[in-house]
């Protein structure tokens, strides 16, 4: 086998392992949007780590924290709804990293890929670091695994069960910075939060308690990037395209055959 | 014994300066069950997330024992539709205290509903969940906010001598905000009463219903029917009680609470 398609492989691999748990997580909280705006803000890291030499996966999780850490503050306060403060900020950091890149693009230079996913731009060293990154977050998340969850059912039981829901709460975003920052070689800044969502949604029609679902999630992520960097590869597509639509197509035969599966499962 | 809870000169405001609660002062005790009365509004449930830590106070100091374990039961739980979960996995998420002691899951007639999905819980299994829940944690102060809610006249009769069973075999203190005036005289032992954030009145329950402010809240002549709800806490279960306005959702304190 090619030893681009391994790497793409063994990268997207350990993205989906890493992006199923953090997924569900967005979709039980409802976090979507926020992914989003985290996303986006990934492209702001990329024109500061071609302005500033920082490694980029280094970059995009700074700037993806500082996002996220701003955007909890703001959430705090109610003046503005949270889908505006969060519109804002997604589509300020974008369009600011957009002209910040205009300003420093070399020529030669592809930003394109970091929109839709270049999976020719994965070196070992990038799996390396991800492989890395995989083990401390998925660490991290097996570690405090109950505590999340309660926050996710309630963050005041939780809160009065002496639970810091504001530690936690930054673990959390910090981990979806990294997700991000994992993700955007493979898929692209604009699909990130598919691959955060659709596998966890997808997950969810089958999955009988929270754990459950984190592992189907991981599953079917991989599967997904397994489908699409084969389709991507065999036509000459774009990977990170390829690989939302094959997680779309999951999703969408998930639904047509749960629903009658769900019947059989529960007879009354 | 000191004070497992103490609130001094507590005051919480709202953003636009509105007055939740005003000066209020508390000890709580361990082994006492204090109830919260008074009307809508008064400020009985933002006094209850105080204690619990959940609402920041705009003045005053809220003392709590260190390393107190509080059970906190809210008035209801909205899970997200998104997570699958059991009743019993919900239970046991992040416990700490190790085996499920036999009292909660038996006396509450819970036991048919562990392996349910949180999210097929009715109202009111819910709240017995959510009891069970913080007994399960051992708790050294129960804070229960409107737990009888709906609930008819026997299954409230059921609940108190719930709570006092609770008291008496885990020493806990409890602290319940209810609407249910005549149990509360008969089964608690001090009452504190709210008006407008302020705290009207408070005492043992027979000072307390011979109050001037507690009369012209609930009306004189809540002793009379005080007399005979006593009467039915005393451990009858044959409680004949006229029509009254409640609901009829005979469910909270559980079917098997006999004796």
């Amino acid at each position: 086998m090619d030893e681009l398609i391994i790497k793409a492989l063994l990268g997207g691999s350990l993205i989906a392992l890493f992006s199923g748990p953090m997924g569900c997580f967005v979709v039980w909280r409802q976090l979507a949007y926020f992914g989003d705006a985290l996303a986006h803000s990934a492209l702001l890291g990329v024109a500061l780590s071609l302005s500033t030499q920082l490694p980029t996966g280094v970059a995009v999780a700074l700037t993806s924290a500082a996002l996220a850490l701003m955007m909890l503050r703001l959430r705090q306060g109610n003046q503005l709804a949270d889908d505006t403060v969060l519109g804002i900020l997604s589509h300020g950091a974008l369009a600011l990293g957009l002209l910040i890149l205009a300003l420093f693009e070399p020529v030669t230079m592809n930003w394109m890929g970091y929109l839709f996913g270049d999976i020719l731009a994965i070196s070992w060293v990038d799996i390396g670091s991800a492989a890395l990154l995989a083990i401390v977050a998925l660490g991290l998340l097996s570690w405090h695994w109950q505590a999340l969850v309660l926050i996710a059912v309630d963050q005041e039981l939780a809160s009065v069960d002496g639970i810091s829901v504001v530690r936690m709460e930054l673990l959390f975003m910090l981990l979806l910075a990294m997700v991000i920052a994992l993700a955007i070689k493979i898929v692209g800044i604009l699909l990130i939060t598919a691959m955060l969502i659709i596998p966890a949604a997808t997950a969810r029609t089958f999955a009988r308690g929270p754990t459950q679902m984190a592992i189907l999630a991981s599953g079917i992520g991989i599967i997904s990037v397994w489908g699409g960097i084969g389709g991507a590869f065999q036509w000459d597509l774009p990977t990170g395209p390829a690989i939302v639509v094959t997680a779309l197509l999951l999703f969408l035969l998930a639904t047509l055959i749960g629903k009658p599966l769900a019947r059989i499962r529960v007879p009354n | 014994m000191s004070s497992l809870l103490t609130l001094r000169n507590t005051a919480v405001t709202t953003d636009t300066g509105g007055q939740l609660l005003q000066n209020v002062n508390l000890a709580v005790e361990p082994g006492q069950i204090i109830s919260v009365i008074g009307p809508n509004g008064a400020g009985k449930s933002t006094l209850i997330r105080v204690m619990a830590g959940l609402q920041k106070t705009t003045l005053g100091e809220v003392e709590t024992r260190s390393s107190l374990r509080i059970g906190y039961v809210p008035q209801k739980l909205v899970a997200p539709a998104t997570l699958p979960i059991t009743t019993q996995a919900f239970m046991q998420l992040h416990n700490r205290h190790g085996a499920t002691s036999d009292l909660p899951l038996a006396t509450l007639g819970i036991e048919s509903l562990l392996n349910k999905p949180l999210l097929a819980l009715s109202g009111g299994e819910m709240r017995r969940v959510l009891l069970a829940r913080a007994l399960i944690r051992k708790p050294q102060l129960l804070l229960l906010d409107e737990p009888t809610a709906g609930v008819d006249l026997i299954g409230q009769v059921e609940f108190y001598q719930l709570l006092g069973k609770i008291r008496d075999e885990t020493g806990c203190a409890i602290v319940i905000v209810s609407h249910d005036l005549h149990f509360v005289m008969a089964a608690t032992d001090r009452v504190l009463c709210l008006d407008q954030g302020l705290v009207c009145c408070h005492g043992a329950p027979e000072e307390v219903s011979h109050h001037p402010e507690y009369q012209a809240l609930f009306g004189a002549g809540t002793e009379k029917a005080f007399a005979v709800f006593s009467h039915a806490m005393d451990g009858h279960q044959h409680v004949h009680v006229h029509a009254h306005p409640h609901g009829s959702d005979h469910i909270d304190a559980g079917e098997s609470v006999h004796g």
